[in-house]
């Protein structure tokens, strides 16, 4: 289809930060202004999407994905990735390298973006290792990586636990101009932490890790990027100690963004109280005073992003003791109904959910084309109910997975429309 | 016109006209290595204690046959598997080789700071020949000659330095003996392999966004050596990477200006830093560099111990 149009929505675009209700129209899968004289809507040749009542967002972008594949299709492959963020009102997600084999090489960055041209269903784009194999020994090839595709570094999973290589590591990057992802925090302080140290691990009698792994981790990173003067982003931000340490960086103009995941603002510890391992990820879910820190950084623009750190694990893995099933759950499908509640809760506007679900993640990641809904950008659209009620069932789940703390819950506002490149993904 | 030290340590010590005298002084004896008897009585009679603390082919032979040419008694000396071996302090050493009464010491130590340490020992002129990372003046010497027999004016001269120049004694030496003559410096590296603070005394000193902007406005361009231990340190992923995204190749050298002038100080990692091709089609001065190095140090030695003969 060559043309459309959004009739009637409310468009929200992140880069001008407005709200109005207009019309979109995307020709060639490239929004342009309307012209002078209307499109003839003459069915076939112009398709016309009724967006009465609807919000029109830029196309959602998910900076932290594990997608499976290659390696563990039976967690996710990318197709089944795919399909739940789609349905999660993403055009775009960006996949973790902690495949096997690990994503640390021109080959597997190909893989992966030949895997998803063939599919031509939303767009991917690959995260490459910091390390190679993730080892934290030596550097990955990133001038190579980055010439196959990559769009930022990150050995997500491992904290780079060696300061010289972490810091080598951002001035190598930033020779290319790549960003580098931190997942910040001091592994032996961790250590076999299973949960958030405190309250809930002395009832639940697990192992805790405490929060100031996290704090210290983010610390010694944001200290190198500082000194090193070069860009520096940290994935799932979810202590409080994380978010001021972040805050206070920024403010002396050192060039840190953030992002959190919408399990660190809608839950707290109290959710493992049944040993509940879909409630286990890491970072564990915090206290009632982080989860606070956390929407309060949402606010007022210390974090930057929200990104779900989508970690599929089967049913067999999941269902075992806390201290031996494997940290992550699912979150594609849930992200945006998880963060349009801080919106019902009137914490955010929607520009603001625009700006942290779409436009910064391409600023970030340096995506050209896209994080806004103007002329020239390209047609990647997401719609969205803001008032449909809908409950989250294990069986309308897409991921391959159903490792969700969020089963049962109900919602209001669902995604109705995605379009990538002006085409239609998802229709209601 | 003369020059009021007793060492040479590094450039830092050396003004414009310094740097100038040194230059012309090695045009001129450059003059005795074209003739059929290569040999001057300049420094009969004198001592010269050549110590290498680290290996050093080029160097050394490019030390040893400038004393021979200026007639001067000379002894070389690698330290490594002699007295280091036993124990023997830095300083022990040169007290001991000071008691034999030597004119002058040329010095290289892997450690920085090494002829700086010896020269407060000595009463003889110490020649730094590499210290470490920290600089390797006589290579700037006769870089700047190099460049200085086809550039006439040094001012806005653009000058490119690329490599590891974090860990490179002759980019250290360069950028303060080139700046010193009013000429621009590029530098372009990986950027862990930058150095942290580009001050160099008020030269014009920036960074290059990309090689091929370092290669395109360069007058000169000074390709340095990375070494494979770099990997190891985290500095650069591979060998395999820095060949692909810092060498210098024909197609860039094609981007800059016919009448660059190419140098290395050697000794060359082909097809690591620099395309073995752009030797090969002598596209290079790296040949005239070593040339010049010959008339360079004897030159130093000259200026270095005649000072010692007015003011010893
Ligand atoms: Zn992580
Ligand atoms: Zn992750």
């Amino acid at each position: 289809m060559d043309k459309l149009l959004i009739k009637n929505g409310i468009v929200i675009d992140p880069l001008t930060k407005t709200e109005v209700k207009r019309d979109i129209y995307i020709e060639n899968g490239i929004i342009k202004d309307l012209p002078v004289k209307k499109p003839t809507v003459d069915k076939g040749v112009v398709k016309t999407i009724s967006a009465d009542g609807l919000i029109v967002f830029p196309g959602l972008i998910d900076m932290h994905v594990h997608l499976r594949e290659p390696g563990y299709e039976y967690k996710e492959t990318i197709k089944s990735g795919m399909e739940a963020a789609i349905s999660g009102g993403f055009t775009s997600i960006c996949c973790m390298p902690n495949t096997k084999p690990v994503n640390d090489s021109e080959e597997v960055t190909r893989f992966l973006i030949d895997k998803a041209k063939n599919l031509d269903l939303i767009n991917l784009f690959p995260i490459g290792a910091i390390s190679k194999g993730l080892k934290g020994v030596s550097l990955a090839d990133i001038g190579k990586l980055k010439e196959a595709g990559a769009v930022a570094l990150s050995d997500d999973g491992n904290p780079v636990e060696d300061s010289a290589l972490m810091g080598r590591a951002l001035l190598y990057a930033d020779t290319f101009n790549l960003p580098v992802i931190s997942h910040s925090e001091d592994i032996k302080l961790r250590g076999k932490g299973v949960i958030n140290e405190g309250v809930m691990s002395e009832r639940l009698g697990v192992i805790g890790m405490p929060s100031i792994a996290e704090d210290i981790g983010t610390a010694r990173d944001v200290i190198l990027a500082g000194y090193y003067g070069v860009k520096l982003h940290v994935a799932h931000v979810s202590t409080a100690g994380s978010v001021n340490i972040i805050k206070q960086a920024k403010k002396i103009g050192i060039k840190v963004t953030c992002e959190t995941c919408p399990h660190y603002f809608s839950l707290t510890e109290e959710s493992l109280l049944d040993y509940n391992t879909n409630a286990k990820m890491n970072p564990p879910l915090r206290t009632e005073m982080d989860k606070r820190a956390v929407v309060e950084a949402i606010q007022d623009g210390t974090i930057d992003v929200i990104a779900t750190d989508h970690a599929p694990h089967s049913k067999d893995e999941k269902d075992d003791t806390l201290d031996a099933a494997p940290f992550g759950i699912i979150g594609l499908e849930t992200s945006l109904p998880l963060t349009l509640r801080l919106f019902h809760d009137k914490k955010i506007s929607l520009i603001r959910i625009a700006e942290l679900m779409s436009l910064n993640p391409a600023k970030i990641l340096n995506i050209s084309g896209r994080g806004s809904v103007s002329n020239g950008y390209i047609g990647d659209i997401t719609v969205v109910d803001l008032n449909k009620k809908w409950q989250f069932t294990e069986r309308e789940i897409k991921s391959l997975s159903k490792n969700s703390p969020f089963i049962g819950e109900k919602f209001k506002g669902k995604t109705s429309f995605v379009m990538a490149g002006g085409k239609i993904l998802k229709e209601n | 016109m003369s020059f009021q030290k007793k060492d040479l340590i590094t450039i830092k010590d050396l003004s414009a006209s310094d740097i100038n005298y040194f230059v012309e002084t090695a045009k001129e004896f450059k003059k005795i290595s074209l003739k059929d008897i290569k040999k001057v009585p300049t420094l009969r009679g004198k001592t010269v204690v050549n110590i290498f603390y680290e290996p050093s082919t080029r160097t050394r032979s490019s030390f040893e046959i400038a004393q021979k040419r200026l007639s001067a008694d000379s002894l070389s000396i690698t330290v490594s598997q002699s007295s280091v071996v036993k124990g023997e302090s830095l300083k022990d050493t040169l007290l001991n080789l000071e008691a034999m009464k030597p004119d002058a010491f040329v010095v290289r130590h892997s450690e920085s700071g090494a002829a700086h340490f010896i020269s407060k020992i000595t009463k003889a002129s110490v020649v730094n020949a590499g210290d470490g990372i920290n600089e390797h003046p006589t290579q700037c010497l006769l870089d700047i000659m190099t460049v200085a027999e086809v550039k006439k004016d040094f001012k806005s001269l653009k000058v490119a330095i690329i490599g590891d120049i974090y860990h490179s004694r002759v980019a250290r030496s360069d950028i303060y003996g080139f700046s010193k003559l009013g000429a621009e410096i590029y530098l372009y590296a990986p950027h862990s392999l930058l150095p942290r603070m580009i001050e160099y005394g008020g030269g014009k000193v920036f960074i290059a966004k990309s090689m091929e902007e370092a290669v395109k406005n360069a007058d000169v361009i000074i390709m340095l050596r990375i070494q494979k231990e770099r990997a190891s340190y985290y500095f650069i992923p591979s060998i395999e990477e820095y060949r692909n995204f810092f060498k210098l190749t024909p197609e860039l050298l094609s981007k800059a200006d016919k009448k660059v002038i190419v140098l290395h100080p050697g000794p060359v990692n082909r097809d690591v830093e620099i395309s073995g091709s752009i030797i090969n089609e002598n596209k290079t001065h790296i040949f005239k560099q070593v040339e010049n190095g010959v008339a360079v140090r004897m030159a130093c030695l000259y200026i270095l111990i005649g000072y010692q003969k007015l003011n010893g």
